[in-house]
C-alpha cells in the first residue's frame, strides 16, 4: 500500500516515522479540542457564575426529610413559621403543622392537632392502653408532579426550576381549585389577601443560601433540608441510610417530603 | 367563609374525629352549588327544544321558543356565583388572557362564551330573525328600534333567507347539543378529574352531571310551559305529555346511572369507604337520602310514569287533564329540588370530610353576604326576572310574520 | 353569501379585533418567560424579608455563647428557638433585642413528659421536678447538664419508675436486672447499662428450679415458649400485661 508515512524528529535530531497508533490519538486531540474548549469555558462560566454569588436555580432540586423517630412534638416549627411568612395567628391557617396519631392496643387510631401543635400538646391519655404514640410534621410536600399547579385556571401556582411550588400572590383569583386538588391539605385561602398560600420551602432564605425557618429551630434535627442535586447534601445522605416513604405514593403526586420511620397509619 | 372570631369556638367544636387544619373552611360553597345547577338548566332546555328541530319531535315544538329563552336567561346569570365565590372578581378575566391548557376550570371561559354566542345567541337570532323584521316594520317606538338593532341589519325575508334560518337554526342545533353537553360536562369533569377527594373522583360523575342536567332542564321547560299556560289561559296538552314522557325516560337514567355508582362504591369497598359511609348516614342523610333520592327521583318517577302516556298512548292511570298538570307540576318542581340537592351533596359533601379520611368539618351557609342564602336567592329569582324581560323583547308565542302576517290574536 | 352571514361576519369580525386588542395589551409582559406564570413572581416570592437569621450568624458576634454552646448538650438547638427570631437585631444589635424565656412554662415545651415522645429523649415530670422554680435555677440553658449527679435512676427514667412502681417487679431495684457504671450518671450516652441476654435471667427467678421466694410465680422453660426471649411478651417493667 503506498501511505503517506508521517515523520517527526527527535530531540538527538534523527527523524523518525510516527507510530498509526500515536497518529490516530493525536488526531482524535484535534478533533475533540473544540469541544473541550467549549466544556473548560462553561465550567469556567458556571464557578464564574457561582463565585459571583449569583444563585442559578437550574443547579438546585430541594427536598426535605423529616425523620418520625426524632420528632418530639414541640411545636417549634410550627411557630417559626407562621413568624417568618406573616401567616395568621388563627387555628384555621397552617404552611406546616404537627399531628399526633395515638394507637390503642384495640387497633384505635385518634389523631390531633390542637392548633396546628404550635403550643404542643398534652400528654397523651387514652382510655384503653396505647400501643403506640408519635408527632408527624405536615406541609406542603412540593411535588414534582403536582396536582395543584395542574389544576390552576390562570397560572398563578407553578413549580420553579429548583423544585419548589410557589403561589403568584397578585395574579391568584381565589378560585379555591388547587386547595381541592391538594391531597395532603396543605393549600389554604389567605384571609386578607384572599389568595391561596402553602409552604413555599421558605424560598426567599433558600436562594440566599439559608435553611426554611421550621429545618433551622428543630431541637432535635427532626427536619432535614437538602440539595438532592448535591451529592454532598444532607438531605442526600438522609436519603441514602432510611428506608424512605412518601403521603399518599398512589397518587403520583411524587412529593419531594421524605419521611423515615413513618407509621402505616398516617394518612 | 366568613366567620367572626366569636363564633369559631362553638364551630371548632362541631368538628368530629380528625382534619386538616387547614380543611375547617369550605372554599366551595352555595354560589358553587348554584353554578352547575345553572349550567345544568341550559344544557336541559337547549337539549329538549333541539328534541324539535334535530330529532323532528313535532309535539315539542310549541314549547321551542321558550325554551331557547329560557337557555338564555341561566346562561347569563351563571357566571354570577362564579364570580361572587372568587377571592379577586376583578382578575377573573385572566382566565381568558392566559388559560391553564391542562385545567378544567380553564375550559371554562371559552366553553361558556362557544355556547353563549355561536349557539344559544345564534340560535335565537336565526329563529327570531323573520319576526323581528316584521314586528319592526309594524311597531312604533322603542320596541321598533330594539328589534331593527336587534335584525343587524340582515333585513331580507325572502323565501331563499328564511329557509336560510331554517336551515342554520338545524346545523346550529346539531353543534349546539354537544356543545351545551359539554358546558355542563366539563363541570362534572371538573369535579370527577381532583383524584385528591374520593367523593369526586370518580368517572361517572361527569355523566351523572349530564344527565341530572338534562333532568332539571326538561322539568324547568315544563314548569315554564305549565305556568305560563296558566297565565296564558291557553296550554299545549300533547305538547306537555310529551315533555314529562321525554322527562321520565331521563330521569330514568339518571337514577340508574346513580345508583351504579353508589352499588359500585359498595362493592368495591375501598379505603374511603367508611369516612363515605358516615357521610351519606349523618351529615347528608336529609339531603341526599331523603330530598334527593325519595323526593328529588323516586317519587316524581312513579308520579310521572303513572299518569302520562310513557309506555304507550294510553297512562297506566287515567286522570283529567287539570289533575295530570298539577301532578307534572309538582313532580318537577320536587325534581329540581332534588337535582340541586345533588348538586348540594356533590360539591358541599365532597368537603366536608377530611382528606386523612378520619374526620368531618362543618358548614352553616351565611344569611348575609356574597355566598350567603340570600344572594343565592337572588341568584336562582333572577333567571326567571331575565325570562320575564326577554319575553317581553322576543316574544315566543306571538309570531307575527312565520304564517299569516296578522299579529296573533291571543294577548301577550 | 346570504345576508345573513354578511352580517354575523361583520360582528365576528369586531369580536375577534376586540379579543385580539385586550389579549396584547392586557397580557402581563413576562408571562410565559419561564413557563406558564409571570416570572416577576419568582422574584416577589424571592425577596420577602428574612425574620430568621440562622444560627451562624449570632456566632459572629456572640463567640464566648456559641463556643461553650457547641460542645454542650443543647448543640442541636438553634439560637433563635428560645429567643426569637433575630434577624432585626442583626440589622439592628441595640433597637431590637431578642427576648430569652426565663419562667418555668418555656422548658417543659420541648422536656414536659409526653408518651408520645421518642423514649431516650430527656423528658421530666413538670409537677414534680423542683416544682415552682424556674427551670435556669439549676440548669444553663446554653450548657443544660444537669448540675448535679442524679441519685435514683428515677431522676431521669421517671416514667419507668412509675410504671414498674405498680408492677410485681416494684420492689426490684433497677440494677437487680441492669448492670450499670457510675459513668452512666455523668454521660449516658457513653456508657450505657446491660440488659439481660437470654431467658436463663428471668429463669435465676422464674424457673421451676430456681431458688426464689415461695410466692414467685413460676414457669417451666423448657417449655413454655422455648424460641422466644421472655421480654418479647412480657414488658420487664410491668410484666402482667399481655
Amino acid at each position: 500500500m503506498n501511505e503517506l508515512v508521517q515523520i517527526q524528529r527527535k530531540p538527538s535530531g534523527k527523524v523518525e516515522p510516527i507510530a498509526p497508533e500515536r497518529r490516530e490519538f493525536l488526531k482524535n486531540c484535534l478533533l475533540a479540542s473544540p469541544f473541550l474548549v467549549a466544556i473548560v469555558r462553561v465550567a469556567a462560566q458556571q464557578t464564574e457564575g457561582a463565585a459571583n454569588g449569583e444563585y442559578r436555580p437550574e443547579d438546585h432540586f430541594y427536598g426535605m426529610g423529616i425523620d418520625i423517630s426524632k420528632c418530639i412534638g414541640c411545636g417549634r416549627c410550627a411557630d417559626a413559621c407562621k413568624t417568618e411568612n406573616d401567616v395568621p395567628r388563627d387555628p384555621r391557617y397552617f404552611r406546616t403543622w404537627i399531628e399526633r396519631y395515638i394507637i390503642t392496643t384495640e387497633d384505635e387510631t385518634t389523631v390531633s392537632s390542637p392548633n396546628g401543635g404550635i403550643d404542643g400538646f398534652p400528654p397523651a391519655v387514652s382510655e384503653k392502653g396505647i400501643l403506640r404514640t408519635f408527632f408527624v410534621p405536615k406541609l406542603c410536600n412540593q411535588c414534582a408532579n403536582p396536582p395543584c399547579v395542574q389544576v390552576c385556571p390562570v397560572g398563578a401556582t407553578f413549580q420553579t426550576r429548583d423544585g419548589v411550588v410557589l403561589v403568584d400572590e397578585d395574579y391568584c383569583i381565589g378560585c379555591g381549585y388547587c386547595i381541592q386538588a391538594c391531597p395532603y391539605g396543605a393549600r389554604f385561602l389567605h384571609p386578607v389577601t384572599h389568595t391561596a398560600e402553602k409552604c413555599t420551602f421558605c424560598y426567599h432564605r433558600v436562594v440566599n443560601g439559608k435553611i426554611p425557618a421550621c429545618v433551622e429551630v428543630c431541637p432535635t434535627g427532626a427536619r432535614i433540608f437538602g440539595d438532592m442535586r448535591s451529592m454532598a447534601s444532607p438531605l442526600t445522605r438522609f436519603r441514602r441510610f432510611n428506608e424512605i416513604t412518601v403521603l399518599k405514593p398512589q397518587l403520583n403526586t411524587q412529593p419531594k417530603v421524605y419521611y423515615a420511620n413513618l407509621d402505616g397509619e398516617v394518612s | 367563609m366568613q366567620v367572626l372570631s366569636e363564633q369559631l369556638p362553638a364551630l371548632l367544636q362541631q368538628v368530629s374525629g380528625y382534619i386538616y387544619p387547614n380543611e375547617f373552611e369550605l372554599h366551595w360553597g352555595l354560589p358553587v352549588v348554584i353554578y352547575p345547577y345553572l349550567t345544568g338548566l341550559v344544557a336541559g332546555a337547549f337539549v329538549m327544544a333541539s328534541l324539535d328541530r334535530v330529532f323532528h319531535v313535532k309535539a315539542v315544538e310549541p314549547a321551542y321558543r321558550l325554551a331557547l329563552l329560557t337557555a338564555l336567561s341561566f346562561l347569563l346569570i351563571a357566571p354570577l356565583p362564579l364570580l361572587l365565590h372568587l377571592g379577586h372578581p376583578e382578575r377573573s378575566y385572566e382566565i381568558f388572557l392566559t388559560p391553564n391548557p391542562h385545567s378544567a376550570m380553564a375550559v371554562f371561559g371559552f366553553v361558556y362564551a362557544w355556547v353563549l354566542i355561536a349557539v344559544v345567541l345564534l340560535t335565537i337570532w336565526f329563529e327570531y330573525r323573520q319576526d323581528l323584521v316584521m314586528w319592526s316594520q309594524q311597531e312604533r317606538g322603542v320596541k321598533r328600534l330594539l328589534h331593527r338593532v336587534l335584525t343587524l341589519g340582515a333585513t331580507d325575508i325572502s323565501e331563499r333567507a328564511v329557509e336560510f334560518d331554517r336551515r342554520a337554526v338545524h346545523f346550529i342545533s346539531i353543534v349546539g347539543i354537544p356543545s351545551v353537553l359539554l358546558l355542563t360536562g366539563y363541570a362534572g369533569f371538573m369535579f370527577g378529574s381532583v383524584k385528591a377527594n374520593p367523593w369526586w373522583s370518580s368517572v361517572l360523575i361527569p355523566v351523572v352531571f349530564l344527565f341530572s342536567a338534562i333532568v332539571s332542564g326538561i322539568a324547568m321547560v315544563l314548569i315554564l310551559n305549565l305556568v305560563s299556560g296558566l297565565l296564558r289561559q291557553s296550554l299545549d296538552m300533547v305538547c306537555v305529555d310529551k315533555l314529562a314522557k321525554f322527562l321520565f325516560f331521563a330521569l330514568a337514567v339518571d337514577f340508574s346511572l346513580e345508583v351504579l355508582d353508589f352499588i359500585h362504591r359498595l362493592y368495591e369497598s375501598d379505603e374511603s369507604i367508611h369516612i363515605l359511609s358516615q357521610l351519606i348516614s349523618t351529615r347528608l342523610f336529609f339531603s341526599l337520602v331523603i330530598l334527593q333520592a325519595l323526593l328529588g327521583t323516586l317519587l316524581p318517577l312513579i308520579i310521572i310514569g303513572s299518569v302520562a302516556p310513557v309506555f304507550s298512548s294510553r297512562a297506566l292511570i287515567a286522570v283529567p287533564q287539570e289533575l295530570r298538570r298539577l301532578l307534572y307540576l309538582g313532580a318537577a318542581v320536587l325534581i329540581q329540588i332534588g337535582i340541586f340537592s345533588m348538586r348540594w351533596n356533590v360539591v358541599i359533601g365532597g368537603q366536608l370530610f377530611s382528606k386523612s379520611l378520619r374526620g368531618f368539618t362543618v358548614y352553616e351557609v351565611p344569611l348575609f353576604g356574597l355566598e350567603g342564602l340570600l344572594a343565592g336567592a337572588l341568584l336562582l329569582a333572577l333567571p326567571f326576572f331575565l325570562l320575564y324581560l326577554l319575553i317581553q323583547i322576543l316574544p315566543p308565542w306571538k309570531e307575527a310574520g312565520s304564517h299569516t302576517g296578522q299579529p296573533a290574536a291571543s294577548g301577550d | 353569501m346570504p345576508q345573513q352571514v354578511v352580517r354575523l361576519g361583520i360582528v365576528v369580525l369586531i369580536l375577534g379585533a376586540a379579543l385580539v386588542t385586550a389579549r396584547t395589551y392586557l397580557i402581563p409582559e413576562t408571562f410565559g418567560r419561564l413557563g406558564h406564570y409571570r416570572a416577576v413572581a419568582l422574584d416577589a416570592n424571592a425577596s420577602r424579608p428574612m425574620v430568621y437569621a440562622g444560627r451562624e450568624d449570632c456566632g459572629v458576634c456572640h463567640t464566648e455563647q456559641a463556643e461553650k454552646f457547641s460542645v454542650a448538650r443543647h448543640q442541636t438547638l438553634s439560637c433563635e428557638v428560645c429567643h426569637g427570631a433575630a434577624a432585626a437585631h442583626i440589622e439592628s444589635p441595640s433597637e431590637h433585642k431578642p427576648p430569652a424565656p426565663r419562667d418555668r412554662g418555656y422548658c417543659p415545651l420541648c422536656h414536659g413528659y409526653n408518651p408520645s415522645r421518642p423514649t431516650g429523649f430527656p423528658q421530666i415530670d413538670s409537677d414534680t421536678h423542683n416544682p415552682g422554680q424556674p427551670c435556669i435555677t439549676c440548669h444553663d440553658p446554653h450548657a443544660p447538664e444537669p448540675p448535679n449527679v442524679p441519685q435514683d435512676c428515677s431522676a431521669c427514667h421517671g416514667e419507668i419508675a412509675r410504671t414498674k412502681a405498680f408492677s410485681n417487679h416494684a420492689s426490684l431495684e433497677c440494677t437487680q436486672c441492669h448492670q450499670v457504671n457510675e459513668r452512666h450518671k455523668v454521660e449516658p450516652r457513653a456508657s450505657l447499662p446491660t440488659k439481660p441476654k437470654a431467658r436463663e435471667f428471668c429463669g435465676g427467678c422464674h424457673g421451676v428450679g430456681a431458688s426464689s421466694p415461695a410466692e414467685i410465680r413460676r414457669v417451666d422453660l423448657d417449655s413454655h415458649w422455648p424460641r422466644y426471649v421472655c421480654w418479647q411478651c412480657h414488658y420487664s417493667h410491668y410484666p402482667e400485661v399481655q
